[in-house]
């Protein structure tokens, strides 16, 4: 913060706005756009490859693998996401801590769950209690890249599903009267061509990943959205320096844009991507593609 | 090498499971939009009357304390489930919040809480649209006395809805809505003062006994020796004690 700062109250016009742009509480916005970053790129791969691990259970031969794949895609395309973040989160949080607490604490003779408590020993608590707040903070965010993880990873393994049924028969026949074994079929013949059947739903889902990061909040990290309610609302002079009216309007449009160039820039790459997988692929585009050249 | 890695990593879990006692480092969990109870000052770090009656609690009962916000609709699920030891987020002690959570002695006077409206309008408060914060016992006031009740999740929209007229008026803590009233002429206060909840007091687990006698101990000490009522006075809460 530059030094002409420190009297907020003799500025005006873009001196004042220059400082009010770079209070700590601003510098944390722009913190949290970071934020929502870095768990876009963790858990795109993550849901992409809880997808991939879904929708190949779904198609195995083997039937508890099966089952456990379909399960896996119809619970969770089922339930509300705001009720998976609220119960599912805890649930595991809590799944975590009962563990380590059965593993640690052998001899703790007192119920976990007291009345409304869930209340386990000192050491089985995740992080533990005196942990600094970075620990508590980036543990939450792992939660939250899980959970992200599993509800959007349900989703990619029903588009992987299709996309893998969408593969021309008749490439895995004869793949198989070349004398290739089920395996190499799937690694050499079916996975390279079913992306260009699975990449327009994985591109929707992307989309909505990045639309569906304010959930974040119900989880207690604070994200964009949570910054700009906080920092747009109406501050009267008692409690801040730079007292202002109800600028939620502004943030919001400041956040609108974001969003949009965010997912614009999205859509060129998705595009790119796109020409690249339908090089020489028996679809339409891939045909189009060929004569062109 | 192999030798000096496992003596850090036993060192370091030895020392992990030393610090590791309870309660070594109390989670204050606050709401952080309520001022002057608690708020974000421009440094964005937890700011107002609570953030120093709490310092100087912990000072005085020798804990190390740590300041995390929380959004208030989940702030009572995540104390019980342990994600932070204690709320400091003004919040009243009601016989349902009794039901679920340990409440310590009150540490403000049972607040007056006042009806806020745009200047100069008539409102019949029993029939008129009433703003309050979700799970506030003032929203359990407003519902119970024949109004229509609209709540917000925070305490910011509720102030907003009235501006924007989407509510007559808005029901909140006095000490709340007083800097707001001062600031803004368009906006003014109505009708009578109500008296509701028994003040504000710290949440926290029921198990957790100790925690709350050391705290209740604290309170009782800064109450006897007049600390409270000067924070009370400096951060104009209400009536001292």
């Amino acid at each position: 913060m530059a030094s002409f700062c420190s009297d907020p109250s003799t500025l005006s016009g873009l001196s004042w706005l220059l400082c009010y742009l770079t209070t700590g509480k601003h510098v944390a916005l722009y913190w949290s756009v970071g934020t929502v970053l870095l768990l876009l790129a963790i858990t795109a791969p993550a849901a992409l490859a809880f997808g991939f691990g879904g929708a190949t259970a779904a198609r195995s031969r083997f039937l508890p693998l099966q089952w456990l794949g379909r399960g896996y895609i119809a619970v969770v395309r089922g339930v509300p996401d705001i009720a998976f973040f609220l119960f599912f989160v805890i649930a595991l949080d809590q799944f975590f801590e009962w563990a380590r607490h059965k593993v640690k604490c052998p001899d703790w003779d007192q119920p976990i769950r007291q009345g409304s408590d869930f209340v386990v020993c000192p050491e089985a608590k995740l992080p533990l209690g005196n942990a600094a707040q970075w620990v508590h903070e980036t543990y939450g965010f792992m939660l939250a890249v899980l959970t992200f993880a599993i509800v959007f990873g349900a989703f990619a393994a029903n588009v992987l599903y299709g996309a893998m049924r969408a593969v021309p028969h008749p490439q895995l026949e004869t793949a198989e009267a070349y004398g290739m074994s089920p395996r190499q079929t799937f690694w050499r013949i079916l996975v390279p061509q079913m992306w260009v059947y699975a990449l327009p739903g994985l591109s929707n889902l992307w989309m909505v990943l990045i639309k569906a990061t304010p959930l974040l909040f119900l989880l207690g990290i604070e994200d964009i959205v949570y910054w700009a309610r906080e920092l747009g609302g109406a501050k009267t002079a008692r409690f801040t320096d730079y007292p202002h009216g109800d600028w939620r309007v502004w943030y919001f449009l400041a956040l609108l844009i974001f969003y949009l160039a965010f997912t614009r820039v999205s859509e060129i790459v998705l595009d790119r991507i796109m020409g690249r997988l339908t090089h020489g692929q028996a679809t339409l585009a891939g045909d189009a593609q060929r004569k062109a050249v | 090498m192999k030798k000096l890695i496992l003596t850090t990593t036993v060192l370091t879990l030895a020392a992990g499971a030393a610090l590791a006692g309870s309660h070594s480092v109390v989670r204050l969990g606050t709401e952080g939009a309520y001022p002057p109870f608690n708020f974000l000052n421009d440094k964005g770090e937890v700011d107002g009357f609570e953030r120093e009656l709490g310092d100087e609690l912990c000072a005085r009962a020798e804990l190390t304390c740590e300041w995390v916000t929380n959004d208030w609709d989940s702030i009572i699920p995540n104390l019980v489930s342990g994600n932070y030891d204690v709320i400091i987020a003004g919040m009243s002690i009601t016989e349902e919040r009794e039901a679920v959570i340990d409440f310590t002695q009150n540490y403000t006077q049972p607040d007056p809480s006042a009806f806020l409206a745009a200047e100069g309008s008539e409102i019949d408060l029993t029939g008129a649209v009433i703003a309050a914060q979700a799970n506030t016992i003032q929203a359990s006031y407003v519902a119970s006395s024949g109004a229509t009740l609209v709540e917000f999740a925070s305490p910011d929209e509720t102030i907003a809805a009235v501006r924007n007229g989407e509510a007559d008026a808005v029901l909140a803590d006095k000490a709340f809505l007083s800097p707001i009233a001062e600031e803004s002429a368009e906006l003014d206060f109505v009708g009578e003062d109500v008296l509701i909840g028994g003040g504000v007091g710290m949440g926290l687990r029921e198990s957790d006994n100790d925690l709350r006698d050391k705290f209740d101990a604290a309170i009782q000490s800064m109450k006897d020796d007049g600390s409270l009522n000067a924070l009370i006075e400096k951060w104009q809460i209400g009536a001292t004690f």
